[in-house]
């Protein structure tokens, strides 16, 4: 479903990312670890639609992918994913009253309906007792089920998670993976999420990208990007295997910080 | 004993505090006051508090022997009316242009230079252009608060859209979102207790654009009637009404925060938040 080819990312004289092809099945759960500042969540952004490659391109169905956030790509971030304005009901109406009406107001027999549809979802995620709570009022890992929720909503076909977890409790994670896997499967979704926790990478989806400097130039350290230097399947790879790339990690960002 | 950082007054303390300046204050001009007028009786710097209520009882209560009207009721309509038109507009205007530049960077590309100059334009110094071109009637003293107050609170609205995170406008774009759609149902809403916090802020300066409109070019209000009666020393005017302007600023700040924590109480949350 998603093809990418030989797409680069630079900043001035900075590379980000370097030469990364890959391809996409529809339904494929995929996992995006590495050492912070590696360029996965500017990866994830060209998904998403807000930055573009230098160079190379990222093909949906045979066609660029829109160079701007659309219906298709669902999304949560880490933080700000919600509307604070709106109750936590509202704030997934709200995507049916932007799909259905021109000025994203909705009325009457449609505003019910689309009130019933966002409470099931609610009730899904585990929020239906927190409907007319505003965000501010919710716990973390409550805000971003609701984010979850209101990316899920308009069934996009593409879910990418921008370290949605990272500012959450261990236990709290854990449920909340419990939360996406369960939706994925059910959806039949293909979801990206970026990680910086190796474990969790581990443990979720079907497929694991580590990115990483293929090359080093210790005097010149953004001269080369990042690639994707490990592309396994989940459950199938050795221990050795996630050892060698939590040590390679490691060093990578030791060298980085020095 | 505590540390003078750690002591905090209980409530009752609180409020006995928070009185103690006023009654010293008041204390101090009554003491003032009667020494001065202990020499001489036709004193009219520091009036006794029994000679401004008589002067206010004469100008609230009684009808002006000229007129007919009760003049310090008639000064306070005129010049609220002046005050809320000249904040309704700089409101609203403020709001379009602050919303426009802040939310579509075309528009901030080419209007958000213009609106840092013209905000650093001192209105006081536009006010006899105002009065050349309105005349001397309401328009040039709603102009003037207008003018003044406007750049203000379209700058600030405008830093304030660019405040709320990309995500959300990102966010908003996934769930499908156009442009008219965010601009409606994410910034505006968001920005409103921001636009009422802008108001209260500038409420200070558009009193004073009032005042000396008013004390230029009028034929009542609260700022004219000051400037006349000081032709007579009339202190026993003077500082009532000044302490009237003082109960009125405060009264429509009060209900204007009132108003921001009853519409929009995820604003007070948030607030208490961060």
């Amino acid at each position: 479903m998603i093809e990418i080819k030989n797409i680069w990312k630079r900043y001035g004289d900075n590379v980000i990312l370097e030469n990364i092809s890959a391809t996409v099945k529809e339904g494929e759960f995929i996992t995006l670890v590495g050492a912070s500042g590696c360029g996965k969540s500017t990866f994830l952004k060209m998904l998403l639609g807000t930055e573009t490659p230098s160079q190379g391109s990222i093909l949906l169905d045979g066609k660029p992918i829109p160079s701007e956030p659309d219906a298709n790509r669902g999304v949560v971030f880490q933080q700000y994913s919600v509307f604070p304005h709106l109750s936590v009901l509202e704030n997934v109406v709200i995507a049916r009253a932007f799909e259905k009406t021109r000025l994203g107001f909705l009325w009457g027999g449609a505003k019910r309906a689309a009130r019933q549809e966002a409470a099931e979802l609610l009730n899904i995620v585990g929020l239906s007792h927190m409907q007319h709570r505003f965000p501010d009022e919710l716990s973390g890992g409550m805000r971003q089920r609701l984010a979850i929720a209101q990316a899920l909503i308009l069934k996009p076909r593409i879910l990418l998670l921008d370290e949605p977890f990272g500012a959450l409790d261990p236990g709290i994670r854990a449920d909340m993976h419990e939360l996406v896997l369960d939706l994925w499967r059910k959806h039949k979704l293909t979801v990206f999420m970026v990680t910086h926790d190796l474990k969790e990478g581990f443990h979720l989806g079907t497929r694991l990208w580590v990115f990483d400097k293929r090359r080093v130039d210790a005097q010149a350290p953004n001269a080369y990007g990042a690639g994707i230097t490990y592309d396994l399947p989940v459950g199938v790879c050795e221990q050795e295997i996630l050892d060698e790339i939590d040590q390679s990690l490691a060093v990578k960002s030791q060298v980085e910080h020095v | 004993m505590k540390r003078l950082i750690n002591f905090t007054p209980s409530r009752i303390w609180r409020i006995g505090l928070a009185l103690l300046p006023f009654a010293a204050i008041i204390l101090l001009y009554i003491s003032a006051s009667d020494a001065r007028l202990a020499e001489n009786a036709a004193d009219k710097l520091l009036p006794s508090f029994s000679q401004m209520g008589d002067a206010i009882q004469r100008l609230a209560f009684e009808p002006s022997k000229r007129s007919g009207e009760y003049l310090f009721w008639q000064d306070t309509v005129s010049s609220l009316r002046r005050l809320g038109l000249g904040m309704l507009i700089a409101a609203s205007l403020g709001m379009f242009f602050g919303l426009m530049t802040g939310a579509l960077p075309v528009l901030n590309a080419s209007f958000a230079p213009l609106l840092t100059v013209v905000s650093l334009v001192p209105p006081m110094a536009l006010l006899p252009v105002l009065f050349i071109v309105f005349g001397l009637g309401e328009v040039s003293k709603v102009a003037l608060i207008a003018i003044g107050v406007t750049p203000f609170i379209a700058r600030d609205i405008q830093k304030r859209t660019l405040e709320i995170p990309r995500e959300q406008l990102v966010k908003a774009q996934t769930l499908g979102a156009n442009s008219g759609q965010i601009i409606l149902r994410v910034l505006i809403p968001q920005l409103m207790p921001r636009l009422i916090d802008a108001v209260r802020l500038s409420l200070g300066s558009a009193w004073l654009f009032l005042i000396a409109a008013e004390a230029i070019a009028s034929t009542d209000g609260l700022g004219y009637r000051v400037f006349l009666v000081r032709r007579y020393l009339s202190m026993d005017v003077i500082l009532p009404y000044v302490a009237w302007v003082t109960v009125l600023a405060f009264t429509i700040d009060y209900l204007l925060a009132q108003l921001s924590r009853f519409a929009f109480p995820w604003h007070a949350q948030q607030e208490g938040k961060s």
